[in-house]
């Protein structure tokens, strides 16, 4: 074989490579294409339906037996009583419990599975957790099948979520700057709380914020707590015209969530009553998305303004 | 006992020091002492353990387990052990600075970068905080650069500003002893320049330890120069001596560039 003959021999050799370089990239697309358009169609399908039920009454009125008449009130007050309460106890409890993890245990055997415990939890199918919150909060300590328990269900749930992205995003604040407060004569806590917690706020927030996106979809831990499908009025109001005017009653008032409103009336047989799932099922996707688009936002701002 | 004139003279011993890393032996039996107002260089090939016996001096090494030191570090004139179990690390922080490797200024002002060691320390008064910050940044050459810019991000300022900043953040405390960890190593040449001067600036007014990689620097900026090698001091003497007629044929190969 001469020169020429063997550079041809090698060109062929890589055009054949190459073939398969090609085949992985089409496969690809199309693997990407099905995840994608499964998603526009489901979206797609609901908008068709759910838009023309879209209208100012469908957020202020309470459910009914006549479909064209029934609206989402209940369910977006219930869903965002709820988040309030999963917020306000899964951040402290979620922060605190990241904190000390990362900073202030010590490495032994028993932390080890503690963490390996704590990432696991994540993985526990959410109706666990539904039936922990019934025998625990609905039944032993006598919370009933409120506001108060559904939210500490959901909270339990999305723990572990804000546990790993407050670990997370304390590890990724460089040992320099660690050592640096350190070096100044600052105790742990004035480390953490002068330093490590603002660095790791966005990082921090966004795992809150995924959580609570991945804890307002949820419906099976709601369901086994016994929230109510058909609700026409609202829980007392957190604010109140008189002295103290805040009030918590509204922890205990019973509720429904915008999936339960959806689920019910998705078991509806009325043509109508689906259109009208359609349309609430817009707004929580929108409601997620909106929440997920935020922490992408508060990512890139973080990662803009601090550079390590 | 010592005399009252070997005291002004030394501002610490170091006595059979010895440092394990678990099992690992990182500083072996390491005499030495430290004079007053002088700078002294901790010169030696990578690995021979002159950043562990820097970080010594802070108890930096308290901060992660599996340590242990043995021996002993006396400040003077108090004659405290620093290395005992009796003090508090953040005792002995708060008594000597340090300044590391990477400029590792606080994303936050510049302002906030210097007075965070007076913060720890309970200053709230800002009329305090102002005097202290300003006398930092002048003592650390970077005050006419930055007067006007004090509460913009230290990220904004340049690597060489930046290890000023940082050089200013470890002398607003007033320390008795300022650690540099081979400060200079990620800065441009001009930078570094900068940066010696400084350092030899500061010696009247407070004992320098230096962690340098480089040979010309320890010549350069140092008064006494140890010379390590796999975590045993094998030379201390003054700069000159070191770098003119070393005892010790190791110390005179490595300075002559025959390893290391």
């Amino acid at each position: 074989m001469n020169k020429t003959d063997e550079l041809n021999e090698l060109r062929r050799i890589i055009g054949l490579h190459k073939r398969w370089d090609l085949l992985f990239m089409i496969t690809g697309i199309i693997a990407l294409m099905i995840a994608i358009l499964t998603f526009i169609a489901l979206f797609a399908q609901m908008l068709i339906d759910g838009m023309p039920r879209l209208s100012w009454d469908f957020f202020t009125s309470f459910p009914s037996r006549r479909p064209e008449s029934a609206g989402i009130l209940s369910a977006w007050v219930g869903t965002t009583l709820v988040m309030l309460v999963t917020a306000a106890t899964a951040v402290p409890l979620g922060v605190g419990a990241g904190v000390y993890l990362e900073e202030y245990a010590p490495k032994n055997i028993f932390t080890e599975i503690l963490e390996i415990n704590v990432t696991n939890l994540a993985g526990v199918p959410s109706i666990i957790y539904g039936l922990l919150a019934l025998g625990l909060f609905v039944y032993q300590l006598g919370l009933g099948q409120s506001i108060l328990s559904a939210g500490l269900a959901l909270a339990l749930l999305i723990l572990p979520v804000v546990i790993v992205a407050t670990r997370e995003a304390i590890r990724s604040i460089p040992v320099a700057i660690r050592e640096g407060a350190y070096a100044l004569g600052a105790t742990k806590w004035q480390t953490v709380y002068d330093h490590l917690l603002p660095y790791s706020s966005a990082g921090i927030l966004t795992g809150i914020i995924i959580g609570l996106a991945r804890a307002i979809g949820e419906t099976a831990p709601i369901i086994t707590i016994g929230a109510l499908t058909f609700i026409a009025f609202l829980p007392p109001s957190p604010i109140t015209e008189v002295f103290p005017y805040i009030s918590f009653e509204w922890l205990t008032a019973p509720f429904t969530v915008m999936p339960i409103q959806m689920f019910n009336w998705v078991s509806r047989p009325e043509e109508a009553f689906q259109l009208n799932a359609a349309a609430a099922g817009l707004v929580l996707v929108v409601m997620t998305l909106t929440m997920n688009g935020l922490a992408i936002y508060l990512r890139y701002r973080m990662r803009k303004n601090i550079k390590w | 006992m010592q005399t009252s004139a070997e005291l002004n003279q030394y501002k610490s011993h170091v006595r059979a020091l010895n440092f394990y890393y678990g099992a690992f032996h990182a500083l072996k039996n390491i005499d030495m002492a430290l004079h007053a107002n002088k700078i002294t260089a901790l010169i030696g090939p990578s690995g021979c353990g002159k950043s562990t016996f820097l970080r010594c001096f802070n108890r930096m090494h308290d901060l992660y387990p599996g340590n242990r030191y043995d021996g002993e570090i006396i400040l003077h004139p108090d004659q405290v052990n620093i290395l005992s179990h009796k003090v508090d690390p953040i005792e002995v922080r708060m008594r000597i600075s340090m300044v590391f490797q990477k400029p590792n200024p606080f994303p936050k002002s510049i302002y906030e970068n210097v007075a965070y060691g007076l913060r720890v320390r309970g200053i709230r008064q800002r009329a305090v905080l102002d005097e202290k910050v300003e006398n930092a940044l002048r003592n650390s050459a970077l005050w006419d650069e930055v007067k006007d810019r004090m509460n913009d991000l230290a990220f904004n300022l340049s690597g060489g500003q930046q290890q000023r900043l940082c050089i200013a953040r470890a002398l607003a405390t007033d320390p008795e002893i300022l650690l540099f960890d081979e400060p200079t190593s990620a800065l441009d040449p001009i930078a570094t320049a900068s940066i010696e001067e400084l350092i030899a600036d500061l010696k009247d007014k407070v004992t320098i330890l230096i962690v340098t990689h480089n040979m010309q620097q320890a010549a350069r900026v140092s008064d006494f120069t140890a010379y390590m090698y796999l975590g045993e001091l094998i030379e201390f003497d003054e700069t000159d001596t070191i770098f003119i007629k070393p005892k010790h044929k190791q110390t005179e190969d490595y300075i002559t560039g025959r390893f290391g």
